[in-house]
């Protein structure tokens, strides 16, 4: 086998807010064509550590690179240009506009029309572009089969399938690199079974590489190759999904430690 | 705002995604509104030269007022100040036409240019600031302008205001209310179509995305700081082009037109019409020119039964007003609009409908 290729290499990122220290010293790189999950307690720097790749935050120290080039000095926007797509934790969708026009807002950065060819929309090619880029999400709208709603506002949907539209709309992008963050919170097992499918599709057949923060473990578990803990803003560990649960520091971190002198107490009574 | 299902009628099936995102959703509409439009021309002549002149002011208003709405209703932002920008147009078209001699129809839309050249620069601050301290922001844009019309008399004439001509096209002067009004509603149907097609291509899907939900925006890669000001430059042209045609038709430009009860106005129009739909607007603008001239009659009527009310006509017409606006806001918040499209709505699904 070929040595995989670093798409996304994060090394030595840590940032402040004030006195907080949210993260830490933070080191870790996701291979091409990978699903790499960031887990942790909560308030452990995960989403922190999302927001700098995608640049809602500026880390104080540290480098960030994709494909080789600096990320940090690139604006927001211009990071869904070179193919950075992500969704957030609590749904971030445009809510009164419909699904389609959701996840053509995606296609932004690819699309040419502009506020006068769009006026002039019969002439200047803006008509002809908003059908291609229509035909083009169809087949997203077919992948996450959210065809029955694709006229409805988002902000009508039920939280699955704003879930979903939200997965969409980050496809839309068309990127490298996605960032998922807790795709499966507050879904039912056959939904988080569905989303499952959809992760693992989307990193098979559409090349797309996925970094992902989940709290089940038994998706991060079963569809990551590999896995990073946070705790209090630090990294505790990265490997294999199945090492890195039985770490101790990790077992410490998510169940806390054995308070064995209130146990002595309790006998003692 | 609240969504009103608008089913296509049987038969009426889509085989594109041209066909898809047509101008108006069903053919019906699209023949409607041409039937109307056609309807308006043929009567135009007919109606008089008082609801001629109630015409051309409704149309003027509804130019400004879609372009408020692309600001307000599309991209969420706020503006105090755009009176200040219809009479930056209307200024700016009279200077150019009488110190440069270009032609008043072109000098309309090059003021709108000019307009928005400006608007844009008031803008500015929109990129860094939200809510309330725009607001504020707008206002001081606002009150900058009418200060600098009352002072730079080379550009408006000053305190005396500034003479603007009826436009003239190769020997044919529009130079009667009638042919007037054809002009403005040129201008009309041009904006109202421009715009629409606007909120269904790409920058009118940005401008609707950084209203919605700013941040995920950013992250799907429409620069915000842009977009923000570039709907302040948007909604400047067409202020500018509604202040040239105002100023224009009443062939006399003055500082005192522009005030911000004005700004208000616009803003109450565009409340009233709906926010963010076009038609809505032109709604808006009907109603807020209409209802005075309705609370007129009414308190007319309403004097010869209470004589005791002849002395305080003005003020009753006056609080009507006020209370009609307060009615609509607690009774459809979200505009005439609205309404109409649950009426639409109820004719369509008839025998299901409530």
């Amino acid at each position: 086998m070929t040595e995989p290729t670093k798409m996304l290499d994060v090394s030595n990122i840590s940032l402040r807010f004030g006195g907080v220290k949210a993260l830490t010293d933070i080191s870790f790189h996701v291979n091409e064509g990978e699903i790499f999950s960031l887990i942790g307690p909560n308030g452990a720097g995960k989403t922190s550590m999302l927001n700098c790749i995608s640049g809602r935050y500026k880390p104080q120290e540290g480098a960030i690179l994709f494909d080789g080039k600096d990320l940090l000095a690139r604006s927001i926007n211009d990071r869904a240009k070179i193919g950075i797509g992500r969704t957030f934790q609590n749904l971030a969708l445009f809510s009164h506009m419909s699904v389609i026009d959701n996840i053509l807002v995606g296609r932004h950065h690819m699309m040419k029309n502009n506020f006068l060819t769009g006026m002039f929309y019969w002439v200047g090619g803006a008509q002809k572009e908003e059908a291609e880029a229509r035909a083009e999400i169809e087949d997203i709208i077919d992948f996450l089969e959210i065809q029955h709603v694709r006229n409805e506002p988002a902000g009508s949907l039920s939280y699955g399938l704003r879930k979903r539209v939200e997965l969409a709309r980050a496809i839309a992008i068309k990127p490298k690199l996605i960032l998922l963050d807790e795709p499966m919170a507050g879904m039912n097992l056959e939904e988080k079974e569905d989303m499952a499918r959809y992760v693992i599709e989307l990193n098979e057949q559409y090349g797309i590489t996925v970094v992902m923060i989940e709290h089940d473990m038994g998706v991060v578990v079963d569809i990551s190759h590999r896995v990073a803990v946070l705790d209090f803003g630090q990294k505790i560990a990265e490997g294999l999904p199945h090492d890195v649960v039985e770490d101790e520091q990790v077992k410490t971190a998510y169940l806390g430690v054995d308070d064995f002198s209130l146990d002595d107490e309790k006998e003692a009574m | 705002m609240s969504y009103v299902p608008n089913p296509r009628p049987a038969g009426d099936f889509r085989t594109s995604y041209t066909d898809d995102n047509r101008l108006f959703k069903t053919h019906f509409e699209t023949r409607a509104a041409l039937v109307l439009l056609a309807l308006i021309i043929v009567a135009a002549p007919f109606i008089g030269n008082y609801w001629l002149s109630q015409l051309i002011m409704i149309g003027i208003y509804a130019i400004a007022a879609i372009g408020l709405n692309i600001l307000v209703g599309t991209t969420g932002q706020i503006s105090l100040g755009h009176a200040a920008f219809f009479g930056f147009g209307a200024f700016a078209s009279a200077w150019l036409a009488n110190s440069f001699g270009v032609p008043i129809l072109l000098a309309m839309p090059a003021a709108a240019l000019l307009t928005t050249a400006v608007g844009m620069i008031f803008g500015v601050p929109a990129a860094r600031i939200k809510g309330l301290y725009l607001a504020i922001a707008t206002l001081a844009s606002q009150f900058i302008l009418t200060d600098f019309f009352s002072r730079a008399e080379w550009f408006s004439g000053g305190v005396y205001g500034a003479l603007a001509e009826r436009p003239n096209l190769f020997g044919f002067a529009f130079n009667d209310d009638l042919r007037y009004f054809y002009l403005v509603l040129f201008w009309l149907v041009v904006t109202a179509v421009a715009v629409t097609n606007l909120l269904r291509s790409r920058d009118g899907r940005a401008f609707v995305a950084v209203r919605d939900h700013y941040l995920s925006a950013e992250v799907m890669g429409v620069n915000l700081t842009k977009y923000r000001i570039l709907s302040f430059g948007i909604s400047s042209f067409f202020a500018g082009l509604a202040g040239a045609l105002f100023g224009h038709y009443l062939e006399y430009v003055s500082v005192e037109g522009f005030t911000i009860l004005l700004s208000i106005q616009f803003l109450a129009m565009i409340i009233i019409g709906g926010l963010g739909s076009v038609y809505g607007a032109i709604l808006g603008a009907a109603f807020i020119l209409l209802l005075p001239q309705v609370m007129e009659s009414v308190t007319t009527m309403a004097a010869y039964i209470f004589p005791a009310m002849e002395s305080g006509k003005s003020y009753v017409k006056q609080m009507s007003i006020g209370a009609a606006i307060i009615l609509f806001l607690i009774f459809e918040p979200e505009g005439l609009i609205h309404r109409w499209q649950q009426i639409r709505a109820s004719w369509k699904l008839f025998p299901f409908s409530r």
